[in-house]
């Protein structure tokens, strides 16, 4: 492997990471936080994508669309969260196999409004076309740059939200054990709206800033759920560390492997995740029961 | 409230479990329960004014055009009422190739508009099933037409592994009659072929024919990279390619597979060499379309050129800028939009009849299961829709039919495989702004081995990820 792929391979191992990141981070918190496996996850993505590319072809901007992306599956999340998940609130399995059905459900829904065509994005001219980049001397698209920036912004604003304001104390409260929050008086309810809302917001955004560095199709939907569940097993669930540190290595594991042996490329990610659950079953920053 | 809480809280390590758990049966569980939600009964109505010729090309009436609308009123009767033919049709109708099989279901309705929607006074009647692309599943899915359904013929498949699977099954099941959808994976007829098992469309490696050629002698190309998903399908494609650009003198530098579904192709299009002329791409649907897109973001200097679904119609048709980048890829295939053949100008025009909706002009998919289900049709029309002593006579008769389709003639060889014309074409802007496949050149009557002597051919061996390579066709075949 020459200097200029090795470089080249890996910040695309760095792009994809910062991809996986954003649509993984929002299935982990509401699972840390509310015990939900929402397995509508890559629904709410490719919802999103698809909205999004709608409203940016209609309006001409991409930000619009990006932005009516995050409160279209905003409003989706939360009509899930309160119509169909509170009732049965606290029964997992159940919850899972809601969220399953809801998937299968969307996906058709989907396919009827949108047909299989697959969609490509015209991200704004600043953050298109390639730039050249000093120090390491390679040629490299802007708009992976630019989603690697986004993720890191958006990484370290959870950060600091989870960290350093009340919402955010009151947030890891409830992770650790929301039992007592609510006995302390926190609306423990609202909190879970907002955050499911919350992470359903960010998966829709990841459908348009995804979207605009591959493309959105039919089928993308069980794509991004798998990726999603593969980041946050290997994490740890409901970690977010975890899941920034196994965005990094399930993408950089996915790229090698696609430049070294594409043939076996598949399985070299399960094989990772089999390995992390077998050494350490609760994932690399989950915390043993 | 503190103690139901506690007492339903699961543990996490539970929980982890029962996550991953979900994680690995989901893509398997929502593929079989939304495969079970697509399936539909679809009576396929009489329309009484169509003309019932064998040959009544393009003569859409109004009433072959509701035909899809009958599809809105399913009906829950099982297996052949009397003095009906029913018909399985396997396609994919959801996921990643959705598109395909929605063509794919448009191509038989065509064809059974055509006859009426009768034959021998019986009527004939569709119904779907949706696959996913894995020969498990296919198989699965045919058994279920068959056991469950009690359909009396299938057409179908859509994709290569899927064909295979389907001939193998075909074998246990001798007494029902099955035709091909466009899996197009070469051994599916070349080699151990099913008795019962027809296919009208031309395979993988026939789509290629004349594009190796095109590419040494017009686009002066003389070393390739080649880029393909890896099942055997691609594997035909790519050895089609190499059997003509490798015997003219052509080199290749590097293959390509990568696991079908790849989403990110920026690491292998970095692991490239540099010193090609143009990388050869079999990738389906929204791979194809990440490809081109990610091939473009980096600035990909090598030309680029097209196996037959890299540069369909469906992908041309993908929405947003990615359109702009495919103008100019050579590729070859069986369709070319523009031919001037009054065959396939009336045949388009009934396709956008009947399905306003549909495509700017149909796709290979709706084609080969046009020219499939054309054939059987025909095969049935010979014996007026006898189906006794399990289908004796209509396998007989099938594998003599011959007919003119949209893309000039159709023959079976000795293993019930089409020859057929084919197309190569270069993807070309129209005056409307839509992109299709301008015809370039004609390649007539094309068999299974290209023309190339049988005995060698099949000395060459099952194609697969190493093989054919260029030495072996020097070899095999000189140079």
């Amino acid at each position: 492997m020459s200097w200029n792929q090795f470089v080249t391979v890996t910040l695309n191992g760095l792009t994809l990471a910062a991809l996986y990141f954003l649509v993984a981070v929002g299935f982990t918190l509401i699972f840390g936080l509310m015990r939900v496996v929402n397995l509508a996850h890559g629904s709410l993505y490719l919802f999103g994508g698809y909205v999004g590319w709608t409203v940016a072809d209609r309006t001409g901007s991409w930000i619009l669309g990006a932005l009516a992306a995050a409160a279209v599956a905003a409003v989706a999340g939360l009509a899930l969260q309160q119509a169909l998940l509170r009732p049965i609130q606290g029964q997992d399995l159940r919850e899972a196999l809601v969220t399953i059905g809801v998937s299968i459900v969307a996906a058709d829904l989907m396919l009827a409004q949108w047909g299989g065509f697959t969609y490509g994005f015209s991200p704004p001219a600043a953050i298109s076309g390639g730039a050249r980049l000093p120090v390491l001397g390679i040629g490299y698209p802007k708009y992976r740059l630019f989603i690697l920036g986004f993720a890191l912004v958006v990484g370290l604003a959870l950060w600091l939200l989870l960290t350093r304001t009340r919402l955010g104390i009151t947030i890891r409260a409830a992770i650790d054990d929301r039992d007592m929050v609510s006995a302390v008086g926190v609306n423990v309810q609202r909190l879970f709206a907002l955050m499911f809302a919350f992470g359903a917001a960010l998966a829709g955004l990841a459908g348009v800033v995804g979207g605009s560095a591959l493309s959105i199709a039919s089928g993308e939907d069980a794509r991004y759920l798998l990726a999603s569940l593969i980041v946050v097993i290997i994490g740890g669930m409901g970690s977010l560390a975890g899941t920034a540190v196994a965005s990094l290595l399930v993408a950089l594991v996915e790229q090698y492997s696609l430049a070294l042996f594409p043939t076996y490329a598949a399985i070299v990610s399960f094989l990772l995740m089999v390995l992390v659950l077998a050494l350490r079953p609760q994932g690399l920053f989950g915390r043993p029961a | 409230m503190l103690d139901r809480y506690g007492s339903q809280r699961l543990s996490r390590r539970e929980l982890l479990r029962r996550a991953g758990l979900l994680g690995l049966a989901m893509p398997v569980a929502s593929g079989l329960l939304a495969a079970c939600a697509r399936e539909e009964a679809t009576p396929t109505t009489a329309p009484s004014a169509a003309s019932p010729t064998a040959a009544p090309a393009a003569t859409p009436t109004a009433a072959a055009a509701q035909t899809p609308a009958a599809a809105a009123s399913p009906t829950v009767t099982v297996g052949p009422a009397a003095g009906e033919i029913v018909i399985g049709v396997l396609a994919t109708l959801e996921g990643a190739f959705a598109l395909f099989g929605d063509e794919g279901v448009r191509g038989v309705e065509m064809a059974i508009a055509e006859f009426g929607g009768e034959i021998g006074g019986k009527k004939l009647r569709i119904v779907k099933e949706s696959t996913d692309a894995t020969p498990q599943v296919a198989r699965e899915k045919a058994r279920k037409l068959i056991e469950q359904d009690r359909v009396d013929l299938i057409v179908g498949p859509l994709s290569g592994d899927e064909g295979l699977a389907i001939r193998d099954y075909a074998k246990t099941v001798p007494d029902k009659t099955f035709v091909n959808g466009t899996s197009a994976a070469q051994d599916t007829t070349l080699r151990d072929p099913a008795p019962n098992f027809f296919r009208f469309s031309t395979d993988g490696v026939q789509w290629m024919a004349g594009l190796g050629t095109y590419c040494y002698e017009e686009k002066g190309y003389r070393r390739v990279a080649t880029l393909g998903e890896d099942y055997s399908y691609p594997y035909s494609q790519v050895a089609g390619f190499l059997l003509e650009f490798c015997r003219l003198g052509g080199e290749v530098a590097a293959q390509f597979w990568v696991p079908i579904g790849t989403r990110d192709y920026s690491s292998v299009i970095s692991s490239m060499p540099t010193d090609i002329d143009a990388i050869y791409v079999i990738l389906g649907g929204s791979d194809a379309v990440n490809f081109l897109q990610a091939y473009a973001d980096f600035g990909g200097q090598a030309a680029l050129i097209g196996g037959s679904s890299t540069i369909d119609q469906n992908v041309l048709e993908a929405r947003g800028n990615i359109r702009q980048r495919v103008i100019g890829i050579p590729g070859a295939g069986p369709v070319a939009a523009d031919n001037p053949d009054k065959a396939w100008q009336d045949w388009v025009n009934a396709y956008k009849q009947q399905f306003p909706q549909g495509l700017t002009t149909p796709s290979l998919f709706c084609w080969g299961y046009y020219v499939n289900a054309k054939g059987l049709l025909l095969g049935l029309q010979e014996v007026d829709g006898d189906l006794s002593d399990g289908q004796k006579k209509l396998q007989e008769a099938l594998a003599k039919v011959e007919f003119d389709g949209p893309t000039g003639h159709i023959a079976l060889d000795k293993n019930r495989q089409a020859i057929a014309n084919n197309y190569v074409t270069e993807v070309a802007e129209g005056p409307d702004g839509n992109l299709y496949n301008k015809l370039v050149k004609v390649v007539e009557g094309v068999n299974q081995t290209l023309g190339l002597p049988e005995e060698q051919y099949l000395a060459l061996g099952s194609f697969t990820r190493d093989n054919p390579k260029c030495e072996d066709i020097h070899r095999v075949f000189g140079s």
